[in-house]
């Protein structure tokens, strides 16, 4: 039966009207073969590697777009997590250095946005080549533009590794104070559980069980689900449900398809479709207005919670039926600085700190983009960090942090990113330190319920 | 007996007021660009016109590329937007 009118016009609106794009093809390249003693021979092997395949990448996204209409808007890639690739060589930051950058210029001849990967699995401890590149993350990243870093601080399994969260405090510090407004921290995320497939930056990497490489798409679509539940006024939460299932289900096909076509044009293998909503600074493509639409009177408020409780579970329903190969983080962002719903809540007071972490225990990904006084001391970023991540470790899901510590601001003061990053109001962290707790440092056990076998 | 050659087929969605010559100019570019014209549809939804023309590009003599910039321009001159999309699109959509 051919296609009707009316289909074709729903989906003609989704990318005129509402936003709807592939928010990020992100191919996932091993690395782990050109590891070397030599640091120039190493270097030699990686930039040919990626300026190959991120030009190929770049061809062959152009390509579908002209297809099938839907934009591309990033193209990105993710590497074997950097710690690796460094651990025969001397353990100096020079060389850390000097690998980021080499990185960067690769990434930047190919025309790719942004390269994720240039971090460590650290959940249970840390090796010395893993402790130098954790050093290194200011300097490296402040000195490069497209390379993004993350850290596993904890898991699960593992439990939390409350050296390097500790230590995280001073170096997230460190990066802020060595980029205009802490834009750097933009660059870096930390996690509990961290996926190793996910396409989404900053947080991307090619984990240790993925093949030589595996392309991931990151679709995304706030403005069409925000469409759909406004477009419910007085349905029961039962039915909208089942609406949000139905336009996640179509978006996740339109995502499936893609990825499949990309990989088969490149001749890689497919990977996942990562199906998390994630908002842009663009007007009507929010999260925060779809709980807003839900009949929430503004996110942060009683009931926002149970709402995006819902619309998670809704996305994951849909996703689940429309692809066999859903994966990444797969949850719906929340993001306070690219998100214009997020920052008129934070703006008008009804949304805290407090109230945010609180959401981010029902969906994912955990506290991202937003910023904090620049005098919150190492060890109260290290205590946001920690807690962040023991909601993730003790209900067996992803959270991660991305904060900027806001270099001379204070609580209510707005910093201004520009472009995809938005802005972001500083947030007022409340109460007393936690300095002496965090100070204890050593490994928090997992928990029970990670005794499954 | 002629062999019968693969299809591609596309959907060109126009959306915008109708008016006279939008099949014609549309027409036009097809037949310059050798691209047959399958099907043609068109209803008012949501108080907007829409049409969809399926066409078939397997003999088309120009890439996507330079048929989205020819249907770009009728659509700046006549003040339409029109798309061109891989049949594909729709039925991974819209089909289970």
């Amino acid at each position: 039966m051919r296609i009707s009118v009316e289909e074709v016009y729903e989906t003609v609106r989704m990318t005129l009207d509402h936003h709807f794009d592939i928010r990020t093809v992100t191919l996932g390249i091993n690395l782990k073969d050109c590891i070397d003693r030599d640091l120039a021979a190493m270097v030699q092997r990686v930039r040919d590697r990626i300026v190959q395949k991120g030009q190929l990448l770049n061809r062959c996204a152009d390509r579908i777009v002209y297809k099938y209409g839907i934009p591309i808007t990033n193209r990105r890639i993710a590497i074997t997590p950097a710690s690796l690739l460094l651990e025969p060589l001397p353990h100096t930051k020079a060389t850390v250095v000097r690998f980021a950058k080499a990185l960067d210029a690769a990434t930047r001849k190919a025309d790719i946005d942004f390269l994720g990967g240039f971090g460590a699995m650290v959940q249970k401890g840390t090796t010395a080549a893993e402790e130098n590149l954790i050093e290194a993350i200011p300097e490296a990243l402040s000195k490069t533009q497209r390379i993004c870093g993350f850290l596993n601080l904890a898991s699960t399994h593992a439990g939390m590794n409350m050296n390097a969260i500790a230590r995280m405090g001073h170096i997230l510090r460190d990066l802020a104070f060595r980029s205009d407004n802490g834009v750097g921290c933009a660059k870096i995320a930390v996690f509990a559980n961290v996926p190793e497939d996910n396409p989404f930056m900053a947080g991307a990497h090619h984990g240790i069980g993925e093949p030589d490489y595996s392309l991931n798409i990151g679709i995304s679509g706030p403005g069409v689900v925000r469409n759909v539940v406004a477009k419910n006024p007085d349905c029961d939460l039962t039915q909208l449900s089942e609406v949000i299932k139905r336009t996640v289900f179509k978006i996740t096909r339109a995502g499936e398809l893609i990825g499949r076509e990309m990989a088969g044009l490149m001749g890689v293998p497919f990977g996942i479709v990562d199906i998390s909503l994630a908002p842009t600074t663009s007007t009507g493509d929010s999260v925060a207005e779809i709980i807003e639409a839900m009949g929430v009177g503004q996110i942060g408020s009683p009931g926002s919670t149970a709402a995006l409780a819902l619309l998670i579970d809704a996305v994951k329903k849909g996703g689940a039926m429309a692809s066999g190969n859903v994966g990444g983080l797969s949850g719906t962002f929340i993001p306070v600085s690219e998100d214009e719903g997020m920052i008129r809540a934070v703006r008008a007071g009804t949304l805290s700190l407090e109230k945010l972490e609180a959401l981010t225990s029902v969906c994912s990904v955990g506290l991202d983009m937003f910023a904090v006084p620049g005098d919150t001391e190492p060890e109260v970023i290290s205590a946001i960090i920690a807690d962040e991540l023991a909601i993730g470790v003790a209900n067996h899901k992803t959270t991660s942090v991305r904060i900027i510590p806001a270099p001379g601001r204070k609580a209510g003061d707005i910093l201004h990113f520009g472009g995809l990053l938005g802005s972001a109001p500083v947030m007022k962290v409340p109460g007393t330190s936690a300095a002496r707790f965090i100070l204890r440092r050593g490994r928090m056990p997992a928990p029970i319920s990670s005794l499954r076998n | 007996m002629t062999q019968e050659r693969p299809s591609q087929i596309c959907i060109v969605t126009v959306t915008g007021v109708d008016k006279v010559g939008i099949v014609a100019k549309l027409a036009t570019v097809m037949a310059r660009a050798n691209i047959n014209i399958v099907d043609i549809n068109q209803k008012i939804l949501e108080d907007t016109f829409v049409m969809t023309m399926a066409v078939d590009i397997a003999g088309a003599k120009i890439g996507m590329d330079k048929i989205k910039a020819s249907l770009d321009a009728v659509g700046s001159q006549m003040a339409l937007k029109i798309t061109i999309q891989d049949e594909n699109i729709f039925k991974a959509m819209h089909r289970v």
